[in-house]
């Protein structure tokens, strides 16, 4: 029997053999984290807005976040943060970029057996400030590095 | 097809440091092309780490990640012969999955 949908499913990501391999072997399954992706914080064009869509509130500062990230960045286009929690019990960690269009970077959950810890590398439009948000035994955690963007590589 | 991810995995005691780069240009939809033609957004908004099938690390992200993406991350009750997979999906539906086997060089 042919499910149809489920073809045209295939069909639409282009399915190599391999993936289709993959699909049959059950080893690609929709996550529960895709389905329940919140995109109105994603649209959020500021930092206030895109927390209050997450339902983040009441964040203490916390010296328990090491944020590591240059304090200038000459390519606003790569830049390199790594975040590092010491919070007990520590779910996930949350990436904002003050002055971006778009200030939610994203969400990585830990809760599954990762330590409380990520790197990655982000687009800083101008001068802003990074701020991480810790959820960890449902209260919610914060602290902010600032990054300073030079122009055309040769300011300061 | 989008190309295959390159994944590093070391194992240092129970606990396996991965890093992975992913080739995508992550298109913010906010650029223009020389014709002054808005680039439509294209970008990953979704990674998915399985350690021998079990879920152990899930990101959603934003057009901020920078093109090609980068991420290091670090999962605790590894050992050798472990099979990492890591899967994105990106804004168009695109899908990629690679897999490697912890300990093997």
């Amino acid at each position: 029997m042919v499910n149809r949908s489920r073809r045209d499913a295939l069909r639409r990501v282009g399915a190599s053999g391999a993936l289709f391999a993959a699909f049959a072997a059950g080893v690609i399954r929709p996550s529960p984290a895709l389905a329940a992706r919140n995109q109105s914080a994603f649209d959020a064009q500021t930092m206030a807005e895109a927390m209050r869509s997450l339902g983040i509130a009441g964040t203490v500062e916390s010296q328990d976040i090491q944020i590591k990230a240059p304090e200038i960045a000459e390519n606003g286009a790569v830049v390199p943060i790594e975040i590092t929690s010491t919070i007990p019990g520590t779910q996930s960690i949350s990436v904002f970029i003050e002055k971006n269009p778009f200030p939610y970077t994203g969400t990585f959950d830990v809760s599954q057996g990762a330590l409380p810890f990520v790197a990655l590398r982000v687009k800083v439009g101008e001068s802003s400030a990074v701020r991480v948000v810790v959820a960890a035994g449902g209260k919610y955690y914060a602290a902010a590095k600032e990054v300073k963007v030079t122009i055309g590589g040769c300011g300061g | 097809m989008a190309e295959p991810m390159k994944i590093r995995a070391t194992l240092q005691g129970d606990v396996a440091d991965i890093r992975v780069l992913m080739a995508h240009p992550m298109e913010t939809g906010l650029r223009k092309d020389a014709a002054g033609k808005v680039i439509p957004a294209l970008y990953i908004r979704a990674i998915t780490a399985h350690l021998n099938g079990r879920t152990v690390f899930q990101a959603e992200i934003s057009q901020a990640i920078s093109r090609n993406p980068v991420f290091a991350f670090k999962v605790k009750g590894a050992k050798a012969g472990d099979r990492l997979e890591i899967i994105w999906e990106d804004t168009a539906g695109d899908r990629r999955a690679d897999e490697v086997t912890l300990g093997a060089s």
